[in-house]
């Protein structure tokens, strides 16, 4: 057999049938469920009279709208409190199982999966919400899709799919100190441009991949789709070996022998055709964040704001005229020193264990900066439970932080977690669109330690600074 | 599903790059249970202005483009979050077809779900299109989709190509479930070879 990628593998495995003009109908392992994007599609099944073909492959959990305030009173407000209870009584309907809100277990749906071992390697994985790539840094081929395609594979438990191209983007090199897997993704997006994956399916290689952990491969993978590629791609190794073992949901004993000697057969071959390769240097990567509206707009934050002048298409320059207005910074500024109004450190891009470490150990001793509102929204409740284990929430709230249940929150301003008009804000998400945040809300894209670093200073700053 | 044979409509150009689902429809719109309805929240920040009020200078809010039913735009549109509320707020807007030189893949694959015709094309084109748009109720673009074309009006025809499945589906208003469900069998038989292969993969069960 010609060499394959890790791509092709999985995508082998779970073909079921390939129509003659090309298209595949995909098995599909996993299927994660939220409150957004699921109401129409059991609802579909409903009208159809359908059942869930298999129950015991979906899991459910609330993340979207779920306010991170005390989760003992009632929610407030009334359209996130239908969506909820709508997921609540179609998951009791059709036998899903599901965390709910007062579970510890609850929290954004791309912690969780992982978190749980429900996403293993080698799996196919679907959820209606495009940060789906997440689970791609457990070795396994997962994305996006829209509520038809989750009524589909609820009902059919595939999808239909032609299949992606192969990209490798290969980072190889140590990464310097205080570099983050959010630097290598942003400079990455920065290089390549949010349509530079598009039909592709990115493999991240390379020793500074291989060297990152669980968390790491997670933030590179999630934010994949920001680089418009279908989904990203690490192949399992021992890292990831030894992060599944023991999880809830995982192989067990024999089982899991077994699964492991499988999982290691998945890595690309040597001489596996790539139809793009894009390589980085590690040392190359600075701590990096986002200027404009677009992920792909990214700076070391040595940096300075672009000139508009400098662009030669002129539709371009006046979108980039566009977001220097819209974000209210001036061409040719230095971006350190830019001033903040709030930061928000959490999202399925940034809000593990890890993540919050990274955060405290800038954060620790220092107070956040007069006027300045910070917030730390982890990724789970296991995730925070595990913070205050380790005493991270008394650095935060020493400091000044606000220490929130998990969800989805500021990262896209469906619960009571918004930006006000103007406000900017520094952000461990993973979009910064015109409004993403809240209406008017301007979003600069950074790693923990340099949302952290914002924090205490009170604008953007060099989080190498004081560490 | 509506089924889509031809359109004959007025265009209207939005002259941006990547679009995003954000922009169409802002996430605080998405807290509905229902598929329909969101056509009033179509491109929301761009439409309205922060008292509410329609923004008059916005191409959705001036005749003859409020009853667009073509959208012309330049790349990668409908980029960032999968939900499908983008392609129902289009769809319930009144857009049946949207033309750009390249689009995001989630974007792309739902519009057809929707009966919605996404039409590549190169951005010259596209910009001809533009222009061509800007001639208001005059100037109408026709979709043939049977045959593959968009009319100008000058009666010029640009050829444009589409996956087989994905025509017939749309010429046909079919759902995608039934098709696939009439693959049971060969759904079984793999679901039979996996469980050999694999029997180490686990289920989720909770107490």
């Amino acid at each position: 057999m010609a060499p394959r990628t890790l791509f092709d593998k999985i995508w082998d495995h779970h073909v079921v049938e390939t129509l003659p003009d090309g298209t595949s109908i995909l098995y599909i392992d996993r299927h994660l469920l939220h409150e957004v994007t699921s109401p129409q599609a059991f609802e579909g099944l409903r009208l159809a009279g359908r059942k869930l073909r298999h129950p015991e492959m979906t899991m459910a959990v609330v993340d979207h709208n779920v306010p991170t305030s005390d989760r003992t009173k009632p929610i407030e407000e009334p359209e996130s409190r239908n969506q909820i209870e709508t997921l609540e009584r179609n998951v009791k309907e059709f036998g899903v199982p599901y965390f709910p809100l007062l579970s510890a277990s609850q929290g954004i749906v791309h912690v969780v999966g992982p978190e749980q071992g429900i996403s293993l390697p080698g799996m196919t994985i679907v959820c209606g919400d495009s940060h789906t790539s997440t689970h791609g840094a457990m070795g396994s081929l997962a994305f996006g899709i829209g509520t038809s395609e989750v009524e589909h594979v609820m009902a059919t438990q595939t999808i239909l799919q032609r299949p992606a191209k192969n990209m490798r983007v290969t980072v190889e090199g140590e990464l310097a100190p205080g570099v983050s897997a959010k630097d290598v993704m942003l400079a990455i997006i920065g290089h390549i441009g949010t349509a530079g994956g598009t039909g592709h399916v990115i493999e991240f290689a390379g020793s500074a991949i291989r060297g990152l952990d669980m968390a790491g491969r997670m933030t590179i993978c999630n934010m994949s789709i920001e680089a418009g590629a279908r989904a990203g791609l690490v192949a399992p190794d021992d890292t990831t070996f030894d992060y599944v073992r023991n999880r809830p949901f995982a192989p067990k004993g024999e089982d899991f022998e077994n699964a492991v000697t499988f999982w290691r057969t998945l890595a690309t071959d040597d001489g596996a055709h790539f139809d793009k390769e894009v390589s980085l240097r590690a040392e190359d990567i600075a701590p990096s964040l986002t200027w404009g509206t677009s992920p792909e707009t990214v700076l070391p934050i040595t940096g300075t704001v672009p000139d508009p002048a400098q662009e030669p298409d002129e539709s371009k320059r006046v979108q980039m005229q566009r977001m220097l207005d819209y974000m209210g910074l001036e061409a040719g500024q230095k971006i350190a020193g830019t001033p903040v109004d709030v930061v928000f450190i959490g999202s399925c891009t940034n809000s593990r264990i890890e993540d919050l470490r990274a955060a405290a150990q800038v954060a620790a001793g220092r107070k956040v900066a007069d006027g300045v509102r910070a917030m730390i929204v982890p990724g789970s409740g296991l995730v925070k439970m595990q913070a205050e284990e380790e005493g991270l929430d008394q650095i935060f709230l020493d400091a000044g932080f606000e220490w929130r249940e998990a969800g989805c929150s500021m990262c896209l301003g469906m619960n009571p977690d918004k930006l006000t008009p103007g406000q900017r804000c520094a952000s461990t998400s993973n979009r910064n669109f015109e409004g993403r945040q809240g209406p008017g809300g301007r979003t600069h894209l950074l790693s923990p330690a340099m949302a952290a670093a914002a924090a205490v200073t009170g604008c953007l700053t060099d989080s190498r600074e004081l560490v | 599903m509506e089924k889509f044979t031809t359109l004959s409509a007025v265009a209207a150009a939005l002259p941006e790059d990547n679009i995003d689902t954000d922009k169409i429809i802002p996430a605080r719109f998405l807290k509905t249970t229902q598929r329909t309805g969101l056509g009033k929240y179509a491109f929301d920040s761009m439409r309205y202005r922060p008292d509410g009020s329609e923004n008059p200078d916005f191409i959705l809010n001036k005749a003859p483009w409020r009853n667009a039913e073509i959208l012309v735009t330049y790349d990668n549109l409908g980029c960032g979050s999968s939900r499908e509320h983008a392609p129902w707020a289009l769809l319930d807007f009144g857009i049946r077809c949207v033309i750009a030189p390249s689009f995001a893949d989630i974007f792309f694959n739902n519009c057809f779900k929707n009966g919605i015709l996404p039409i590549k094309l190169p951005r010259e084109v596209c910009d001809q299109l533009m222009s061509d748009s800007t001639m208001g109720s005059n100037a109408r673009l026709t979709i043939d989709l049977p045959r593959q074309v968009v009319i100008r009006p000058d009666g010029e025809e640009v050829p444009f190509e589409i996956d087989p499945f994905r025509k017939h589906m749309l010429l046909e208003g079919l759902d995608d479930i039934g098709q696939t469900l009439q693959h049971e069998t060969e759904i079984k038989t793999f679901e039979h070879k996996v469980a050999g292969e694999r029997p180490w993969m686990p289920t989720i069960t909770l107490d």
